[in-house]
């Protein structure tokens, strides 16, 4: 479901409660809006984004003003682009942009097309076992990517896929896909069973039912899937720092950390450049779906 | 891919009862739409847990399987890595302490955002932000600002005379544990929030509408209708939040990685130091199964309570 913005549906009565309570008048006036809203928002707002404004006025600072607090050092004096020309032309920063993007494309694809296929069989067709299935579906979340990197070291070592991104294209679904089939199962219940009995009536079968019904309608929640998948896949880090040691083969996270950090000597410019140039793609997809991303991230929990 | 139309195949044990026959015909379909994903999900998640299993049994050293050591490595871990047990501990503070803190500032959020005021969508935005960035690249700016000498937060505490040194925030075992509590409650508060606001939408305005009638302050629709109808909200948020929380790598392993002197390692980045960087597998193996006993009695506990509102 879509999450609607707060003013339609936000009424009176579900204002933060005054530590007044009998006094209703004290939030209809203006110093009380500034007390009971504007301030503590401000607040929320400065104390959120005050990390990413540093990080932005630190990958402009040269490396003398870095270090010198005498001058304010909230702000940029001589602003330069020194570090972000030495994040390209002196470390692999573009290299492991690409690897995090194809790594993180190729399985959301794998983990959509599984779990719409999952999704489907598993909210609209009856047979034995499926809540069974189901569930064990759900258990997976028991098993978090911690308990698993050990073994799956292992794995990729044996499968002889170490440095390679297919060690992440195939590891990543095991993720994904619990949380995209219990996404989609949520949007598949909620199609009308009469659109496609009506069609199976006119003789069209399962597979077509599902291709041309059910799946163009749960759009909105393939493309949510789809959103919140990409943006685990982009944030992921304990495999992707077991499994690649070659700088070539590096993702973002990892390359930055290992290769800015050197000992206890970090690329402080640096580094933050590329924690700015490696948090956009998200944000920015982030921006332009954001209602899309809520209703992802909040499907589960208002079903409940 | 016609075998949606098509009956049953009679051999199958499983359906050989008449009773369910009768859906059986949509069962090789079914069954067929699953094996992808079950597919995966053995490959990659069954069969690398049961690996697990048994590594934590072996004194397997990276890259070679050992020999089979019974209990050894968890008897050992228990009753003689101290580190051992201070991460089993620092993993309950850290998630006990921000789960907390996150419940109380994500009720805060939505109450805030549910509220009309203007630019609202656009706050809203912002302030999910810390829950969509990479975890290891806004901690890695939070590590800059926690620094022993160039720290942002101290020359703004010293400036304004809170305290004329500042805060050695990375430096001792305390201040380590709250700075991590810090960067996990600014991380995580957002997702909170941002679910409890979905939550909030969906309460009927009739019942605040029948209370203020009834004479009720908004303390009291708080207590008496708002936090009852956020409560399967709140439990699917908390189940979430409390398995990523006590299995957390990445925000730890970026922020101290243990330090000083490993005292602030959590059980993730305790068993990594062990397996990874101490080569010790099936003692880093053992060490992250401890996990799942933890998480299994916390979900099963969820999972009834939530069952019990249905």
């Amino acid at each position: 479901m879509a999450i609607q913005s707060g003013p339609a549906l936000s009424g009176r009565g579900m204002r933060r409660p005054s530590r007044r309570g009998g006094r209703h008048e004290i939030g209809d006036t203006t110093l009380g809006r500034w007390v009971r809203i504007y301030i503590p928002v401000l607040l929320f707002l400065f104390v959120t984004l005050f990390p990413f404004y540093w990080m932005l006025i630190t990958s402009f600072k040269s490396p003398s003003e870095l270090l010198d607090f005498n001058q304010s050092p909230l702000f940029v004096v001589k602003p330069t682009l020194e570090h972000y020309r030495h994040l390209f032309t002196g470390t692999h920063f573009g290299r492991w942009t690409l690897n995090t993007t194809v790594v993180a494309v190729v399985s959301t694809l794998i983990s959509l097309l599984c779990s719409i296929l999952a999704g489907y069989s598993l909210a609209r067709l009856r047979y034995r076992g499926a809540d069974t299935i189901g569930w064990g579906i759900f258990v997976t979340y028991l098993v978090p990517p911690t308990l698993l990197f050990l073994p799956l070291a292992f794995l990729i070592r044996r499968l002889h896929l170490f440095n390679n991104l297919w060690s992440l294209i195939l590891t990543y679904p095991t993720f994904l896909i619990p949380f995209s089939t219990w996404l989609l199962i949520g949007y598949f219940k909620g199609i009308p069973r009469e659109l496609e009995e009506s069609a199976l009536v006119d003789g069209a079968t399962r597979v077509q039912t599902m291709i041309r019904i059910v799946v163009p309608l749960a759009l909105p929640g393939i493309l949510s899937a789809g959103i919140f998948a990409f943006t685990l896949c982009w944030n992921e880090f304990l495999y992707s720092l077991i499994f690649l040691n070659d700088t070539i083969a590096k993702t973002i996270s990892v390359g930055v950390t290992s290769e800015l950090i050197r000992g206890d000597d970090f690329f402080w410019g640096e580094l933050m450049a590329a924690s700015l140039l490696g948090s956009l793609p998200v944000a920015l997809l982030y921006s332009f779906f954001v209602d899309r991303f809520v209703a992802g991230l909040t499907a589960g929990a208002v079903k409940g | 891919m016609s075998t949606a139309t098509q009956p049953a195949p009679a051999g199958r044990a499983a359906f050989r009862r008449p009773r369910i026959r009768f859906f059986g015909q949509e069962a090789p379909l079914g069954y067929l739409l699953l094996a992808p994903t079950l597919f995966m999900l053995v490959a990659f998640l069954a069969y690398p847990f049961v690996i697990g299993l048994w590594l934590s049994v072996t004194d397997s050293e990276v890259g070679a399987i050992g020999r089979f050591v019974g209990l050894g490595n968890y008897r050992y871990e228990f009753l003689h890595d101290r580190v051992f047990l201070s991460s089993i501990s620092n993993t309950f503070v850290y998630t006990a302490a921000t789960t907390v803190f996150k419940l109380v500032l994500g009720l805060v959020m939505a109450v805030l955002l549910n509220q009309a005021f203007p630019l609202q969508r656009f706050v809203r935005a912002a302030l999910l932000l810390p829950f969509i960035v990479p975890t290891v690249l806004s901690t890695l700016a939070w590590r800059w600002m926690f620094d022993p000498t160039f720290s942002v937060i101290n020359w703004v505490l010293a400036r304004s005379g809170l305290a004329a040194h500042g805060v050695n925030w990375l430096g001792t075992p305390r201040t380590a544990m709250a700075s991590l509590i810090i960067v996990n409650v600014w991380r995580g508060a957002p997702f909170y929030g941002i679910s409890f606001l979905a939550g909030l939408q969906v309460i009927p305005i009739e019942l605040y509408e029948a209370a203020r009638v009834d004479g009720g302050t908004r303390w009291q629709q708080f207590l008496r209708i708002t936090l009852p109808m956020l409560r399967p909200v709140l439990l699917v948020v908390l189940l979430l939040s409390t398995i990523l929380t006590f299995a957390d790598f990445q925000l730890p392993f970026v922020l101290t990685n243990g330090a000083p002197y490993s005292s602030s390692h959590l059980l993730a980045t305790w068993a990594y130091a062990q397996a990874i960087q101490g080569g010790a597998m099936g003692i880093g193996a053992a060490i992250s199964l401890v996990l799942f006993p933890v998480l299994s009695i916390v979900i099963a506990g969820m999972l009834i309570a939530l069952q019990r509102h249905d």
